[in-house]
């Protein structure tokens, strides 16, 4: 289906936001001359990597960073003692839409300091690539994974970067995205065909199937007996 | 005694992994999820969850609500504790609006948190006691169970999607006598607790099949992201009522609970002595919750009174806009998180001026709490991957979303 259709694909795209976001505000609303012991050692260490930072929601403070050197900063601050960020909450992402760039949001707490931080890195439409943190934190293994399923952030050296609540053959894009249509992209109709011809091979991942040995697959090569590794005759 | 010599048949005898599916529809699994577990007879070898069977894209759904449309969407992602996470989602918007809500409200909110991680935990209790084979604490976890459920239908008319609180306040106050069934539940609680606690802290059975399965270190729990009961249990001490709190929690006072060695059975202990601590908030909530107005009065949010509103032309003006258009939030971010009975349950909610939210987003603590799943079962049985996995209290609708 291609995007311009008749006035029927209107119908069929859904409601859309009465608002149109035009990007991302640069200030905070909170007290801008309120400081964060984080925020000043990172600006200390890093200098110009950190690009900007804001107070918002009262106190809670946000600070830039270049989105090229994320991991460099949150390594840092995981760990040096001074301030580690040991739990890694959250990692998401924003669009503001209108062609903005899309905001990697990680959230993250001190459990030793009880103090709070959230880092965000920007990202162009045009190049939604960044490092993954899964090496500092575990936790960024399926969230960046459904990051990655929803807004289409690709994640350098991630082990296992696949789509996680979306069908792995989702082929409609990624469904957090403004340009994203409330009701997908293709016509009721051509979802209805493709849930219908789902094929169950799409549900395993190639591995699981060469273990399992599912029909149209050789079956595998026996790997040992019960009584330890096979011997060479 | 003569002794009997089995015969052991092939000695040679191949064996090769087998790939078997538990779910999505199991019981077992608590929900629609699918475990492909790689199996070498008994052991697992690898569990690859597979989830997004119940993903309702509540987040996108959200960005196309105003602000307080989107309260009903927040209890059906928990509908274990639904209340809570219609009041954490008030309390990030409230947060960004720089909202402060009245006293009464404030300890109403306090009451129906933790009525509602009692609520949790004794599904969890219920359910993990017939994953191990005992019917008997089911049947009285969901008695229970049931006198909450009807609170939450006596306050707020449904049994599971209660969606009771609204930006500034709550739906209604409490109905005239609630707080004494209320109190009434706290006072009885306790014995069932203590007939179901006698069934299983000391079960041989039990103990057998929680012992030393599924362990997870306190550094590597923190690593991979447990928050909660989960983190608890293995050793480390974090608690956000304790360490970030909110609605005066610092003023209560209570215990946390914390566990050895990380391992089901300390899941287990750490979860049964939270719903005693949740009692004794609950207990002093219901003494110091003061009287006075429920909503707060401030013309962003809250709707002018009807007879304002038949008598002159400016309330009439508010209260249609603010239905119509639904009330607006500063631009901004705002991430809250409270002490779920699952774990951090957090909301992010972006603004950019409008009446509708640019993004929301849950920290799904259950979410989190799975992905650790083929870690903590690698090398266990099978029987032991379905305790694991009851035993770190999922719900399959935060997990989707």
């Amino acid at each position: 289906m291609d995007e311009n259709g008749s006035a029927f694909d209107a119908v069929e795209r859904g409601p859309e936001g009465s608002q149109r976001p035009t990007g991302a505000p640069r200030s905070g609303n909170g007290d801008p001359a309120a400081s964060h012991p984080s925020v000043t050692a990172l600006r200390a260490r890093f200098g110009a990597t950190v690009l900007h930072h804001e107070v918002q929601a009262g106190d809670q403070h946000v600070v830039f960073v270049d989105a090229a050197s994320n991991r460099a900063v949150l390594e840092w601050l995981k760990d040096d003692p001074e301030h580690r960020y040991d739990l890694l909450v959250d990692v998401t992402a924003v669009d503001y839409g209108g062609g903005s760039p899309i905001q990697i949001v990680y959230q993250l707490w001190s459990v030793g300091h009880k103090r709070a931080l959230r880092v965000k890195c920007e990202l162009p439409l045009d190049g939604l690539s960044i490092d993954s943190v899964v090496p500092l934190w575990k936790t960024a293994d399926w969230l960046e994974r459904e990051v990655f399923d929803l807004f289409g952030v690709d994640f350098r050296d991630h082990p296992d970067l696949r789509r996680i609540l979306m069908p792995q053959n989702y082929a409609e894009g990624h469904p957090l995205r403004k340009d994203f249509p409330l009701r997908g992209r293709f016509s009721r109709a051509e979802q209805t065909r493709r849930a219908l011809s789902q094929d169950y091979h799409d549900d395993y991942t190639p591995e699981a199937l060469e273990v399992g040995g599912a029909p149209g697959l050789e079956p595998p090569e026996p790997t040992g007996s019960i009584d330890g590794p096979e011997e060479a005759p | 005694m003569t002794e009997r010599v089995v015969e052991l048949p092939e000695p040679g005898l191949r064996s090769e992994p087998m790939l078997i599916n538990i779910g999505p529809q199991h019981p077992a699994t608590h929900g629609v999820l699918r475990l492909l577990c790689e199996l070498d007879g008994e052991t697992v070898l690898k569990v690859t969850p597979d989830i997004g069977f119940l993903h309702t894209a509540f987040e996108k759904l959200g960005e196309y609500r105003t602000w307080n449309q989107i309260v009903p969407l927040t209890d059906r992602m928990d509908y274990l504790a639904p209340l809570m996470y219609n009041c954490v989602y008030v309390m990030a918007v409230e947060k960004l609006m720089g909202l402060e809500v009245t006293e009464r409200c404030k300890v109403v909110r306090v009451l129906l948190m933790e009525m509602d991680r009692i609520f949790s935990h004794l599904l969890w209790l219920g359910t993990t006691a017939i994953d191990v084979g005992a019917f008997t604490p089911f049947l009285y976890a969901f008695q229970e169970r049931e006198r909450i459920y009807q609170l939450h239908e006596a306050y707020t008319g449904a049994r599971i999607t209660t969606s009771a609180t609204r930006i500034g306040g709550m739906m209604a106050d409490f109905p005239e006598g609630w707080t004494d069934s209320l109190r009434n539940f706290v006072e009885t609680f306790p014995k069932t607790l203590d007939e179901i606690e006698s069934l299983l802290t000391t079960n041989g059975i039990h103990l057998g099949r929680t012992l030393d399965i599924g362990v997870i270190s306190g550094e590597d729990a923190l690593n991979h992201g447990f928050t909660g009961p989960n983190l608890r249990a293995s050793g480390v001490d974090y608690d956000i009522r304790k360490d970030n709190p909110y609605y005066d929690y610092e003023t209560y006072d209570f215990d946390v609970p914390i566990g050895e060695n990380g391992d089901c059975y300390d899941r287990y202990l750490v979860r049964m002595e939270e719903m005693r601590q949740s009692l004794r908030i609950l207990e002093q909530a219901l003494e110091r919750l003061p009287d006075g107005p429920i909503n707060v009065s401030d013309p962003r949010v809250s709707l002018p009174s009807k007879t304002d509103c038949m008598n002159d032309m400016e309330s009439m003006i508010h209260h249609f806009k603010l239905i119509t258009e639904g009330i607006r939030v500063p631009a901004g971010d705002c991430y809250f998180a409270v002490e779920g009975s699952k774990g951090e349950l957090g909301m992010y909610v972006v603004s950019d001026g409008g009446e509708k939210p640019v993004r929301w987003r849950i920290r799904p603590p259950s979410f989190v709490n799975l992905s650790v799943i083929a870690k903590l079962a690698e090398g266990h049985l099978v029987s032991d991957l379905i305790m694991i996995n009851a035993s770190l209290d999922i719900v399959l609708g935060e997990i989707d979303r």
